[in-house]
């Protein structure tokens, strides 16, 4: 049949199984937009800026567990989208952009609203294509969500021409995709598993390091049947949160930067680590020199390019998580490690790390026990990226497999609003939760129209503490305390929300926090809480920047933390 | 000591592949020596050789991030393999008469070829390993090298074995 590209695009959109689309129109991509009526199924939801539509289809991918697909038009819209994809991108996550293009015959005449969006986003997807034709459409199409989503996740990009979408081409959807140079599951090679089984029988002080890819490979009752039978205590990195249950006796929470005190002492004891689906990122070794100074390594990753990057491991089984884990596990036997374990559970006596310190005052971390408490833990939580995003990971119990939602890689602040968006969508029936701070709330919060219009019921609980918290806290801890440009002139978020005729809620004492959080989650529609929390509250445990972990600074002692 | 690595993969004749291999070098840090690329035996294909330094580079990281690339068909490092390499030339020499015989005596010793011929200059062809090129430029710097273009190094393996043929392995398909 017939059919121009819009239609060609929305047909295929159809086919790969979308619901969900986010974006915004401008001229180049209208003869999509055009076509979009046709098909009632295809839903798009309107934002306000095109990053968000690149971070709600990414939060949108994370929960849903298959491709995020966000539209833009050129020029401003493609690149609007750049950080929403670079964040896609650092975090594995598969999206599919599709933006519109100036005519084929204005391309590389600086048109108007023309960019090489192509050329812009060529480090930050997995791939990308610029379609010059009616009748490839169907086949990039095919091919962008085939790459999107399989071997290690990722963000692909297609540009399309408004002439490609207006002009009529015979459909025709391919069953088969044929990419000669792309392969994705790297054959396991099981004479590493013995290897790496051998090595782990062999460890006195062995932790596993589970990250994303435990997620992403939806390897969770692997994880924990490894974890379980070989009796190994469980780090969680960031983005492996929610991997593995964290009320499970093995859990041993987040290492690095803010990580647990017991787990950098952990990592700097081991002799053997166990990599799972993570990629030894800055923010979990510390200064690389000194990470896990006598550990053997035992990486398991998708990525052949992981292994070797930032450790040299003795061991490594490229390949899916899922299928690595389920070989190893018949590779290994039980064995008792009890003085590891005392000594584990002395550094935690010790240095207890996440204490919530008693004081009248309102603390964020307090806030965010509470959120926990009142949930019971049966939540998406969607954080931005800074101090509130640390407590967040400190102060939740995971036990919800992938509930934690949060920019890894990227950091980037404005996430927390967007992403939220994707989350609910993806969950109509889950109660969504987004912690964020005061500073990235600001970044997207033109997204709390999108919000209203849909009446999505996510509740946002700010941590408002007039600062752009993390860049204050460095500059209190390694600047001397000279603030610049960190504290905020803040709008009142309470008229703020029912600007957008959503729910505001302020509060500012401790004694309201539990019947603001019960009140939230009471009503039906969003709900904005803006918690003015204690102002120079800093997160801890911390490792200086470019530090090792073993010279993590715990919490002050109570004395301590009141002096600046 | 040196650590160079010479790296031969075949590419997607396609716009924009050389691009994209470019700019992993670049986002990566790679420190990339030479590069020459033309069309190989494979319609569709094109074949790059390349050198890298691995006292600069991770050479393992080079051949594992470019081999994500999709329009990569296959990259191999054939540093260690028993192998022919090549480039090429041109070197526009300064040539007054009385210079001129002695010019010619170098390009025979070292098998050259004089293809062009004016009244003041001569331009030379040489083809050889990168330290014949080197040293053929070193003698004819002193008559002064008006211009010179040299293709980066072009590299085959020796015997019936085929670049093309080296590591294979074979990729799981599932979606």
């Amino acid at each position: 049949m017939k059919m121009d590209g819009g239609h060609i695009v929305c047909e295929c959109l159809v086919r790969e199984g979308v619901d969900y689309v986010f974006g915004l129109p401008g001229g180049a991509c209208l003869p999509l937009y055009q076509a979009l009526p046709d098909y009632p199924h295809l839903k798009h939801i309107l934002v306000k800026h095109e990053q968000a539509s690149a971070h709600a289809a990414d939060g949108y991918a994370r929960v849903a567990e298959r491709p995020g697909v966000c539209f833009a038009t050129s020029g401003p819209g493609a690149t609007n989208l750049v950080t929403g994809i670079a964040n896609a991108w650092m975090d594995s996550i598969p999206m599919v952009a599709i933006t519109g293009e100036v005519s084929t015959n204005l391309i590389g005449r600086d048109g108007f609203q023309e960019a090489d969006i192509t050329g812009i986003t060529l480090p930050i997807t997995k791939h990308n294509w610029l379609v010059l034709k009616t009748e490839d459409l169907p086949r990039v199409i095919k091919e962008a969500f085939h790459v999107a989503r399989t071997g290690r996740p990722g963000p692909v990009l297609i540009d399309i021409p408004r002439d490609v979408l207006a002009t009529e081409a015979e459909f025709y959807y391919p069953e088969k995709v044929t990419l000669r140079g792309y392969k994705p599951y790297p054959k396991i090679d099981l004479v590493e598993v013995k290897t790496a089984a051998k090595l782990i029988m062999e460890s006195e002080r062995p932790l596993i390091m589970a990250g994303h890819g435990v997620i992403l490979s939806r390897a969770y009752s692997e994880l924990r049947e490894l974890a379980e039978k070989t009796q190994i205590p469980v780090i969680t990195t960031l983005l492996g949160i929610s991997s593995f249950p964290g009320s499970h006796p093995l859990c041993l929470g987040m290492p690095g930067m803010h990580g647990m005190y017991w787990n950098n002492m952990a990592i700097n004891s081991s002799d053997l680590i166990l990599g799972i689906g993570m990629r030894f990122d800055d923010r979990v070794t510390g200064r690389l020199r000194d990470f896990a100074p006598k550990a053997k390594i035992v990486h398991i990753d998708i990525d052949p390019a992981e292994v070797g990057k930032n450790v040299r491991p003795a061991a490594a089984i490229v390949a899916d998580v899922k299928q690595a884990l389920r070989e190893l596990v018949k590779e290994v036997s039980p064995r008792i490690r009890a003085e590891w374990f005392a000594q584990i559970q002395a550094w935690r006596e010790e240095h207890p790390s996440i204490t919530i310190r008693e004081t009248s005052k309102l603390l964020p971390q307090y806030v965010i026990r509470k959120i926990f408490e009142a949930t019971k833990g049966d939540c998406y939580v969607v954080t931005g990226v800074g101090q509130h995003q640390m407590w967040a990971a400190q102060n939740f119990w995971f036990d919800k497999p992938n509930s934690f939602i949060t920019s890894g890689g990227l950091g980037t602040m404005g996430f927390e609003i967007p992403a939220a968006i994707g989350v609910q969508f993806a969950r109509p029936n889950d109660l969504v939760w987004s912690i964020c701070g005061d500073g990235g709330f600001q970044m997207t919060l033109q997204n709390l129209a999108t919000i209203a219009e849909h009446n999505l019921p996510i509740k946002f609980a700010i941590m408002n503490n007039s600062f752009l918290g993390m860049v204050r806290q460095w500059q209190t801890l390694f600047y001397e305390g000279k603030l610049v440009a960190t504290p905020l002139c803040n709008p009142d978020f309470v008229k703020l929300a029912e600007a957008y005729g959503i729910l505001g809620i302020r509060v500012k004492d401790k004694v309201q926090v539990e019947s603001a959080v019960e009140k939230a989650m009471r009503h039906k529609g969003p709900v904005i809480i803006d918690f003015q929390v204690e102002g120079e509250e800093n997160v801890f445990p911390m490792v200086p920047p470019g530090a090792s972990l073993s010279a993590t600074m715990d919490l002050p002692k109570l004395e301590e933390a009141f002096i600046r | 000591m040196n650590n160079k690595h010479t790296i031969i993969a075949f590419v997607e004749d396609k716009p924009g592949v050389l691009n994209r291999i470019a700019s992993k070098w670049r986002q990566r840090g790679f420190n990339i020596e030479s590069l020459a690329v033309g069309i190989s035996e494979t319609p569709g294909l094109s074949r790059m050789t390349f050198v890298v330094d691995g006292a600069t580079t991770d050479v393992d990281q080079v051949v594992k991030q470019l081999k994500k690339l999709i329009n990569v068909i296959k990259i191999v490092d054939i540093t260690d393999e028993d192998m022919v390499s090549r480039e090429l030339a041109l070197i526009k020499v300064s040539a007054n008469p009385p210079a001129r015989s002695q010019i010619i005596e170098i390009v025979d010793i070292f098998r050259a070829g004089i293809v062009d011929v004016s009244k003041d200059s001569l331009i030379v062809e040489i083809t050889g390993d990168e330290e014949k090129v080197n040293a053929i430029v070193e003698l004819l710097q002193p008559f002064g090298i008006k211009e010179m273009v040299r293709t980066g190094k072009v590299s085959m393996l020796r015997g019936g074995q085929v670049s093309a043929s080296l590591d294979e392995e074979e990729p799981v398909i599932t979606d």
